[in-house]
């Protein structure tokens, strides 16, 4: 996991092992520090009774060394300070280029196990947490260690017997800490997850305001709310009293050190001499800096732990590999826009007990109009998405223009068969900018051309700024039926050799459509055009009508054959006709 | 509303308001949590005092000699000295345990009650909150801003009385020994707040340039993973990603400036610590050498004279300032942070409730064979309008679902007007249809029914009673309602479907269930009723959450229901089973249907057609198509509705 995450450092690695090295530097600087400061302190103590500016000048002298190991460890700590910050913030953003990177080439069967809220937050918040954890990390996984050696040379040094009192305290500190850290991780774990469910409910209410007021449900919602609040009350403070035992732990080492410390060494000064007060002074200075060094390290250990969920959620996104990719010396041409379907099957899941699509054995010619009727869950949408190579077949195989789709080069193969999504997105942008996704280089010629196709240019014409009004995120401020004839206008664009319509013309009146599809047929008559229906009316004139039913094909064939021979089908009609034929959908 | 009037400067009194409120929780405790802070604070200083004597001990000891016969002399002395330390320190650790055992139990106390009052206003406020601010936002006030709080309450506010009072009391100590020295360390202490202020204000800047560039970065990954289905269709990855690349670069250059100026802020006031104590050192020296050659005199409470029993214990005491200091400097942030986020959460508390001045109630009734009718305990299937007059009678009116609207104007906006003049009547059980293109105000009139806006002109009237007589949560609750937009809540699809009705049995569940044709499909569900449903019913489809919306609707059986495009979503071929339950649902009720589909509103014993804010036809079906106008061209296919 280290090792994936480590591979975003990258053009940072530079400023991260520079900041250990400041580190280093400041750490060794603040070592000395003490030492001049006792000098300082002797010097003084020293010289005191010398009625002249003798100890003046030798306080300067001892003091300009102190200036300068302070503006050394200032521009030690500076420096470190600012190319942490710089090093961790770009290790955040390498994290987050690689996700989304990452992203951008998986394919449907990736994108379906992800749900789109946990790719954002995996983006956003758990990035954040790693890039805090590595800041932490490399601004004190070495220095504290060091710091600790250090001190517990220095004590040991000049402390002499003294230093005896380590061997009570470190593991004492280190195993209270340890402890601490272990109790409290999985009460935070359990908080956390509660948390996200609390946050959940919240969001339920928030989108579902008009539901409790219609039903005046505010004081039962303030239940519910309060029950689950009281839970992450009750949790979230066991969590945080755990990790606020560290205070009275710390506390005992330290109290000890000192009193062990005053009065051993009272002991060994007075009555075997063997030390003295500069001794236990400098024992004092450097127990307290083991400790403190300690507290650090303990709370590196619990933002680690805290961290490594999140570093887990990014590996996921990282290592997911695309299922499929385009093979080598791949076919960069697609010849024209007929279909094969030779006895597929799929299944979106392995596990999945029944295949969504079964048997499956289609064959299109190029240029045909084919219309698919079904209900919901018949395999519609599956069926068509084999064509784009959207999700790869389980079993049999898919041929457009003659070769087997997994032979082209996937790019290729989209850009020649266009697809226009059931669910269908437009993105934050002008018009033009989203229609300039079907082709890049598309003149204003082209997009108008492709918008009179899909009968959007009238309606485009009549917005105060024409092509360059601007689309709010989700298209919310067009209509339905603007919207979908703006998605198909995209999708003209790229001229394709097969385009694919899931449903994308539900919310256009029937006249439009039947506008467009006359368009299809004069202006597009090479290529092969696939319509998802439940309009009847939408599929009746279509050279080939496929009626689908769980999965499988019950019928093909024009609207007059299988009024005579499918009965689905003639339910479908009977009812879309006697409840009115010709529905202001 | 407490402090409306302060709303215009968020900031001002945010911290006050912080505090009151905390205290005001926990009047005892905070109080005794602050005591415990300033014990175990002032007993941080003690021990400096305590090195000093024993030191001061041990050399007077030695100078006489060592060995154990001087040992003897002395042990006595530091036993009692010893002991005195060991008491003030069980002392000491007890204030600590019990400030920090304190604290994490008020801080989630605390952050419990804010989230509760949150949430408890946020249930009473009119529905236009919901309407206009982004839902990311209001949920922000739950993750993020309490967050924020909890780090306020939890860390700055213990850490700022600790080294507060730290930094005061070794300054009072400083000034007992020397006001001369203490006006050495104030050169200090003033480079020290000059570096906290720049740095913090700078650092402060930047994090919330860094908060605003995380919203945007989030706000278009949020988009691309919507439609990283789209983007994958168009092989438009490469661009995507350019798109991302700026507003990635902007977050990181924000979070570069954001943290280094925090980081910076320890070792520069750390340093100036440093400096700070050989400037003292310095002074003391001179201060020393000035009064055994001049006679200087040194002030101070204390009376001692320059010296070295006055010079140490002070330097000792200008380290412990700085790095005091430097702890609080560490808080800045979180103060900042915390205090913007408080101010969303107030902000969020001092709105402006939904009004309610309807007194107007629905009270279960008998009615006699004559009519009159009298209020009862006991279920009848009678409801009745319990209307008290201000001569203090009362009146009572059968509840029978009679809703007129006469010459109703409305707008979202005071400058633009959206419904112009409307004026309708439903008799009860008679089904009223709105068609429309988007923007025509057909679902603008259904918001205006069960008052989740009021109107600005005009009546309406609900069984012959002005709608702003009677009480919100009463009027809603003769008035069904059933979106296109489907919300269910996490539970099983039973306890969504009792959402109607609170107190309806599992049997009353079901028939409602069957009655809107979703029994079917519930059954087949891998746990049936009992299924847990999650995230808005994302295992289920479209369809099939709509219906069970219905059937939710339906056991709470109202006398009246809104339809709005409640069955958009259902395919044709289900429509038609359904449609016979829908049928059976809307037998005997005052019913509005908003629907695309002309087919399911055909039967409607009054079509409206709506545009722009106007009525401009209205009569059934066959009257419409006789009239040849705009609803025959959108029957005959001429016209788009969407």
């Amino acid at each position: 996991m280290i090792k994936r995450l480590a591979k975003s450092i990258r053009e940072y690695k530079k400023a991260s092992v520079l900041t250990l090295l400041f580190m280093v530097g400041e750490a060794i600087v603040e070592s000395f520090i003490p030492f001049i400061t006792a000098d300082l302190v002797n010097t003084i103590r020293d010289n005191a009774g010398r009625a002249d500016t003798y100890l003046v000048g030798e306080v300067t002298k001892t003091g300009a060394l102190l200036v300068l190991m302070a503006v050394l460890s200032l521009i030690c700590g500076g420096s470190a300070a600012v190319l942490s910050s710089k090093a961790a913030s770009g290790f955040g953003k390498n994290l987050r280029k690689d996700m989304f990177h990452k992203i951008q080439t998986y394919n449907f069967q990736n994108i379906d196990k992800f749900s789109s809220a946990s790719l954002v937050t995996r983006i956003t918040t758990d990035v954040t947490f790693v890039q805090m954890s590595y800041m932490m990390i490399i601004r004190t996984a070495v220095r504290s260690p060091l710091m600790i050696l250090f001190s517990v040379i220095m004590s040991c040094a000049m402390g002499g017997k003294l230093a005896i009192s380590f061997v009570f305290v470190i593991p004492f500190l280190a195993g209270g800490l340890f402890a601490v850290s272990r109790f409290a991780m999985p009460a935070f774990h359990k908080v956390f997850k509660k948390y996200d469910k609390l946050n959940e409910s919240i969001e339920e209410n928030v989108r579902g305001a008009r539901v409790v007021k219609g039903f005046s449900r505010e004081e039962y919602e303030k239940e519910k709310f309060d029950k689950a609040a009281v839970e992450i009350r009750k949790d979230f403070t066991t969590a945080d009293r755990i990790v606020a035992l560290n205070n009275p732990i710390m506390n005992i080492c330290m109290n000890f050190i000192m009193i062990f410390v005053l009065s051993a060494g009272s002991l060994y000064a007075v009555r075997d001499a063997s030390i003295d007060v500069g001794q236990i002074s400098a024992m004092i200075t450097y127990g307290v800096q083991v400790l403190m060094s300690l507290m650090m390290l303990s709370m590196i250990y619990v933002m680690i732990t805290i961290s490594a969920e999140s570093a887990k959620r990014i590996c996921e996104v990282l290592e997911e590999e695309p299922v499929m990719s385009s093979p080598e010396n791949a076919i960069t041409e697609v010849a024209d826009g007929s279909i094969i379907f030779d006895n597929v099957s799929f299944k979106y899941n392995e596990s999945a007990h029944r295949p969504t699509l079964e048997n499956i054995n289609l064959r299109i010619d190029s240029g045909m109009t084919v219309g698919i009727l079904g209900g919901t869950g018949a395999g519609k949408t599956s069926l068509v998405q084999l064509i784009p190579r959207l999700y790869d077949v389980s079993s049999g195989s898919v041929t457009v223009g003659g070769k087997n789709v997994k032979e082209y080069d996937i790019e290729t193969l989209r850009q020649s068969v266009a697809m226009v999504l059931q669910k269908n997105l437009l993105f934050s942008g002008t018009i033009k900018e989203n229609l300039l996704w079907g082709d890049k280089n598309a003149t204003d010629e082209d997009i108008i051309e492709a918008c009179k196709l899909a009968c959007a240019h009238d309606f485009v014409q009549s917005f105060p700024d024409g092509y360059d009004t601007f689309i709010e995120q989700g298209g919310t401020n067009v209509s339905g039926g603007q919207k979908q004839r703006l998605c198909i206008a995209r999708a003209l664009l790229k001229k394709p050799k097969i385009l694919i319509l899931d449903d994308s013309t539900s919310a256009v009146d029937t006249k439009t459509d039947s506008l467009i599809r006359e368009g299809f047929r004069k202006f597009i008559p090479a290529t092969t055009k696939i319509i998802i229906a439940q309009r009847v009316a939408s599929v009746q004139d279509a050279d080939m009508i496929i009626v689908m039913d769980n999965g499988i094909i019950i019928a093909t064939g024009t609207h007059d054959e299988l009024l005579g021979s499918c009965d689905i089908y003639k339910e479908i009609y009977e009812q879309q006709v006697h409840g009115g034929e010709n529905d202001g959908e | 509303m407490m402090e409306n009037n302060k709303r215009p400067k968020p900031k001002k009194g945010v911290l006050g308001r912080v505090l009151r409120s905390v205290f005001g929780a926990y009047p005892v405790m905070m109080p005794l949590t602050i005591v415990c802070i300033l014990i175990s604070a002032l007993s941080a200083s003690i021990p400096s005092i305590f090195i000093g004597k024993f030191i001061t001990l041990i050399e007077d000891a030695v100078k006489t000699g060592t060995g154990v016969a001087a040992w003897k002399l002395i042990s006595a002395d530091v036993f009692k000295l010893t002991w005195i330390l060991i008491g003030i320190y069980t002392f000491a650790l007890i204030a600590t345990t019990v400030y920090t055992q304190l604290m994490a139990y008020i801080t989630q106390g605390y952050l419990y009650k804010m989230r509760k009052i949150m949430f408890d206003k946020m249930q009473y406020l009119p529905i236009r909150y919901f309407d206009t601010n982004k839902h990311g936002d209001i949920m922000s006030h739950y993750t993020n801003d309490i967050d924020t709080l909890r780090e306020l309450v939890s860390q700055a506010i213990p850490a700022i009385v600790r080294a507060g009072t730290v930094v005061i009391s070794v300054f009072i100590i400083m000034l007992y020994y020397s006001v001369w020295m203490t006006l050495i360390l104030i050169l200090g202490i003033i480079a020290m707040l000059i570096v906290s202020k720049i740095a913090g204000s700078n650092s402060s800047k930047y994090f919330i340039a860094q908060q605003k560039s995380i919203g945007k970065a989030e706000g278009f990954v949020q988009e691309m993973m919507n439609g990283q289905k789209v983007i994958n269709v168009f092989c438009h990855e490469k661009e995507a990603e350019d798109s991302f690349e700026k507003l990635n670069e902007e977050l990181r250059v924000n979070a570069t400036k954001a943290h280094a100026f925090a980081n910076l802020l320890g070792p520069v006031i750390m340093n100036i610590g440093n400096i700070t104590y050989v400037l003292v050192a310095i002074a003391g020296g001179l201060f020393i050498w000035l009064s055994s050659a001049y006679g200087f005199q040194n002030i101070g409470f204390s009376g001692l004279p320059f010296g070295i029993a006055m010079v140490v214990p002070f330097l000792n005491m200008s380290k412990q300032f700085s790095s005091n200091v430097n702890q609080l400097s560490q808080q800045i942030n979180s103060i900042v942070m915390g205090m913007a986020g408080a101010s969303r959460i107030f902000d969020l508390m001092d709105q402006a409730p939904e009004e309610d001045d309807g007194y107007v109630t629905l009270v279960r009734a008998e009615i006699a064979e004559d009519g009159t009718i009298t209020e009862t305990p006991v279920r009848t299937g009678h409801w009745a309008w319990k209307h008290p007059h201000k001569d203090g009678t009362l009146t009572y009116t059968e509840l029978k679902g009679d809703v007129r609207l006469t010459n109703v104007d409305f707008g979202y906006k005071d400058d633009k007007q959206i419904l112009y003049d409307i004026s309708l009547f439903a008799e009860p059980g008679q089904k009223v249809a709105f068609v429309g293109a988007t923007g025509a105000g057909k679902t603008t009139i259904t918001n205006l029914l069960n008052r989740f806006y009021d109107i600005q002109d005009g009546k309406i009237r609900y069984d012959g009673i002005n709608i702003n007589k009677i009480k919100k949560a009463e009027l809603r609750r003769a008035l069904g309602i059933v979106l296109q937009e489907t919300n269910l809540f996490t539970g099983t699809v039973m306890d969504n479907i009792r959402y109607g009705r609170l107190k309806a049995t599992d049997d009353e569940c079901i028939e409602a269930a069957k009655l809107a044709g979703a029994h079917d499909f519930i059954t087949r569900l891998p746990q049936g009723y009992q299924t847990e449903l999650t995230n808005n019913g994302a295992n289920l489809s479209q369809g099939q959450r709509q219906l069970i919306a219905i059937a939710r609707a339906a056991v709470s059986d109202p006398p009246a229901m809104i339809l709005d495009e409640a069955t958009s979503s259902i395919d044709t071929r289900t429509e038609a089973i359904v449609q016979r339950g829908m049928d059976k649902l809307m037998e005997g009720r005052t019913v509005f249907v908003i629907a695309h589909r002309l087919s399911t509103i055909k039967n409607s014993d009054v079509i409206m057609v709506m545009d722009h804010g106007h009525i401009i036809e209205r009569g059934d079906h066959e009257q419409l198509i006789a009239e040849k106008g705009t609803y025959y061209q959108l029957y005959t296919g001429a016209f788009e509705l969407s």
